[in-house]
């Protein structure tokens, strides 16, 4: 019988009724959109990730730190048995790193050298071009890099190096591909050549730094090798990404806020303006906390009323955003954003909706709640009289 | 010997004013007993709403005691008070008190949702209210549609749907015509006769009073006379 009465205030209420359920409703899609972009971008930046670099997870040389250059000529080993097994089915590859010089245009530039197996198809690297075939060193770097570098597809760069005793050597290498990926790990400050080839250059047969895997739940144990799975391997990009998100909170926040705003406004109105109505429902024998269910589920109706508006407009927009994708307009790479591309295609799994329609009807709820206390303290005749008391 | 329905003794109502307080109702003994048909006059400012409000149940007195069908007011808690308008009372209010948002139905039949019938029972009863008070071609229009003598004949629809033991009614007729105020009248006498329905009405209206068996005139917050009128 509330619900009913409710629902006959609301739909007979005038237009700025109307404007805060559709202000309401703007919260719902503002805070879905946003969500769903982040969510979009995690999805995307991870599968890629995992296609270019990590694939099911990585076993790191022990003494190797991406973060410090300096361990880089210390960090490799012999492969552990199973995993040369692995490697020898295709369920596992092994890359092999090492400190080197290039000097594009006469200039020097310090990069790691990365060897890795040109028949492997674990990962996205296009390394068929890392085959040797006349007795040239071939290598594959990012377009990224090789712009910064201002050199091209088919040049050829000096390559020095040290092999295992600390001798430098040198030679001539042919960018034999450049390939684009939005992974930065596989791109920055890194060219890649075929991994027997640097074997030999460095005087480490059998040996590697990292290996990557295919199988996710693989994680035996090798003394001298840590395993590391996915969890740790992006952990960065989830930790820009909730940086990101916590940015982006302050709108949802804002959001909310106009949410609540809006039904505040409609509460406090209408207690106040319809002290008379009120004061008839006493007179007609309503009791005090059925008038205050009647008021707050006034407000509540509101915020459902604005899923369904929210719903009208905010699917098919959702949906356009899905298709086409939201253009950001920048260069991701410059931000150091690894896995964003152009166009961004936003996830909106029933998780977020569900969860943003809960959040919000829970503020609505409360909001809409508070100021009916004030009708508790009412006296009938002052209510039908017009007054609020205290 | 009808029953007696209502007993006020020695009470007296204030209001605080500033500081102060204002005696509106003062040293008022009064008796009301089961299908009166009871009117209370006096001029502007003497009283009657506040009377009504306290039998009502709307409002407590500071001294004295008032009792309702077996309810003593001032002891009355705000759910028990709302029991009792619930099932017992109608109210007509000098401003009629409709709720904009509703229709004429709607308005009339919100009583009787809140005595929690059902969906046919308040059908049949609106309509019949409706007739009663010469609106059942208004049935769909909402208050803002109609005019000041529709809405108070709307208004005391309301009050009498339920089919109250007490209709108090606060200037039922200031709004109305003369036919219309017949009409009324007579309709509300005739739920009197048939049903026993007690009726409290404040008025300065002639036309009331000529309807009316018992007139209790208030002066200044006091009972000026209490008389027997129309053969009783
Ligand atoms: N809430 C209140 N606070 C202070 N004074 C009040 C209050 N309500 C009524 N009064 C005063 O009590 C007196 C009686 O008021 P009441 O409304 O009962 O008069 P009435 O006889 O119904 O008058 P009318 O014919 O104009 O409706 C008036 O002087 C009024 O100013
Ligand atoms: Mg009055």
């Amino acid at each position: 019988m509330i619900f009913k009465l409710a629902y006959k205030n609301i739909i007979g209420a005038g237009f700025r009724t109307w404007l805060n359920i559709f202000i309401l409703s703007l919260s719902y899609f503002v805070i879905i959109a946003l969500q769903g972009f982040y969510v979009g971008w995690q999805d995307d930046a991870s599968r890629e990730m995992k296609n270019w670099d990590f694939a099911g997870g990585q076993y790191w040389q022990e003494t190797y730190d991406p973060y410090d250059p300096y361990t880089l000529e210390d960090s490799h080993a012999a492969i552990p048995e199973d995993l040369q097994k692995l490697i020898v089915e295709g369920e596992a590859i092994s890359i092999l790193f090492s400190p080197a010089t290039i000097y594009p245009e006469r200039r020097m530039r310090n990069i790691v050298l990365k060897g890795i197996d040109p028949d492997q198809n674990l990962v996205e690297l296009p390394t068929k071009y890392l085959a040797d075939p006349d007795n040239e060193i071939n290598c594959i770097i990012g377009s990224g890099f090789v712009d910064n570098l201002n050199i091209k597809e088919g040049d050829y760069i000096v390559l020095r190096w040290r092999d295992k005793n600390g001798t430098y050597d040198a030679r001539d290498i042919k960018v034999a591909h450049v390939f684009s990926t939005t992974v930065l790990t596989v791109e920055s400050n890194q060219i890649w050549i075929s991994l027997p080839t640097l074997q030999e250059m460095l005087g480490l047969p059998n040996e590697a730094t990292i290996i990557t895997i295919k199988d996710e739940t693989y994680n035996k144990e090798f003394s001298g090798w840590q395993h590391k799975d996915l969890d740790f391997l992006l952990i960065d990009l989830t930790n820009m990404i909730k940086a990101k998100t916590i940015g982006s909170s302050i709108m949802y926040i804002l959001m909310l806020f106009l949410a609540m705003l809006a039904i505040f406004d409609t509460q406090v109105l209408s207690i106040f303006r319809r002290r008379k109505e009120m004061g008839t429902m006493m007179a007609m024998g309503m009791t005090r906390p059925k008038i205050i269910q009647l008021f707050t589920l006034e407000g509540v109706l509101h915020a459902v009323l604005a899923i369904l508006m929210g719903a009208v407009y905010g699917i098919p927009l959702l949906n356009h955003f899905q298709k086409v994708g939201m253009q950001i307009g920048m260069d991701a790479k410059e931000w150091g954003l690894s896995g964003l591309n152009d166009a961004l295609y936003p996830v909106y799994g029933w998780k977020l909706v569900v969860g943003t329609i809960i959040l919000v009807l829970i503020t609505v709820t409360v909001v809409s709640f508070l100021p009916t206390r004030k009708i508790a303290k009412l006296k009938p005749t002052d209510a039908l009289r017009g007054k609020m008391t205290k | 010997m009808k029953k007696e329905l209502i007993k006020i003794e020695k009470m007296t109502k204030n209001y605080p004013i500033g500081g102060g307080k204002f005696t509106a109702l003062r040293d008022i003994d009064l008796e009301f007993k089961k299908g009166e048909f009871t009117g209370i006059v006096g001029p502007s400012g003497s009283g009657k709403t506040t009377l009504l409000n306290i039998i009502g149940s709307l409002d407590t007195q500071s001294e004295g005691d008032v009792n309702v069908m077996g309810n003593s007011i001032r002891k009355l808690s705000s759910k028990k008070a709302a029991k009792l308008r619930s099932q017992h009372i109608g109210f007509i209010f000098q401003t009629y008190n409709l709720l904009p948002v509703y229709t004429v139905f709607e308005n009339v039949e919100f009583p009787l949702i809140l005595l929690g019938m059902s969906s046919e029972k308040r059908k049949k009863a609106v309509l019949e209210a409706l007739e009663w008070v010469g609106l059942s071609d208004k049935a769909k229009s909402r208050p803002a549609q109609l005019s000041g003598g529709e809405c108070q004949r709307v208004a005391i629809a309301r009050a009498i749907v339920k089919k109250p033991d007490l209709v108090l009614a606060d200037e039922p007729t200031a709004n109305l015509d003369a036919e219309n105020s017949h009409h009324i009248l007579k309709t509300m006498k005739k739920l009197n006769e048939d049903l026993g329905t007690t009726f409290i009405f404040s008025t300065h209206d002639a036309k009331v009073i000529q309807y009316l068996r018992r007139k209790i005139s208030l002066l200044d917050g006091k009972v000026d006379k209490d008389e027997i009128v129309n053969g009783g």
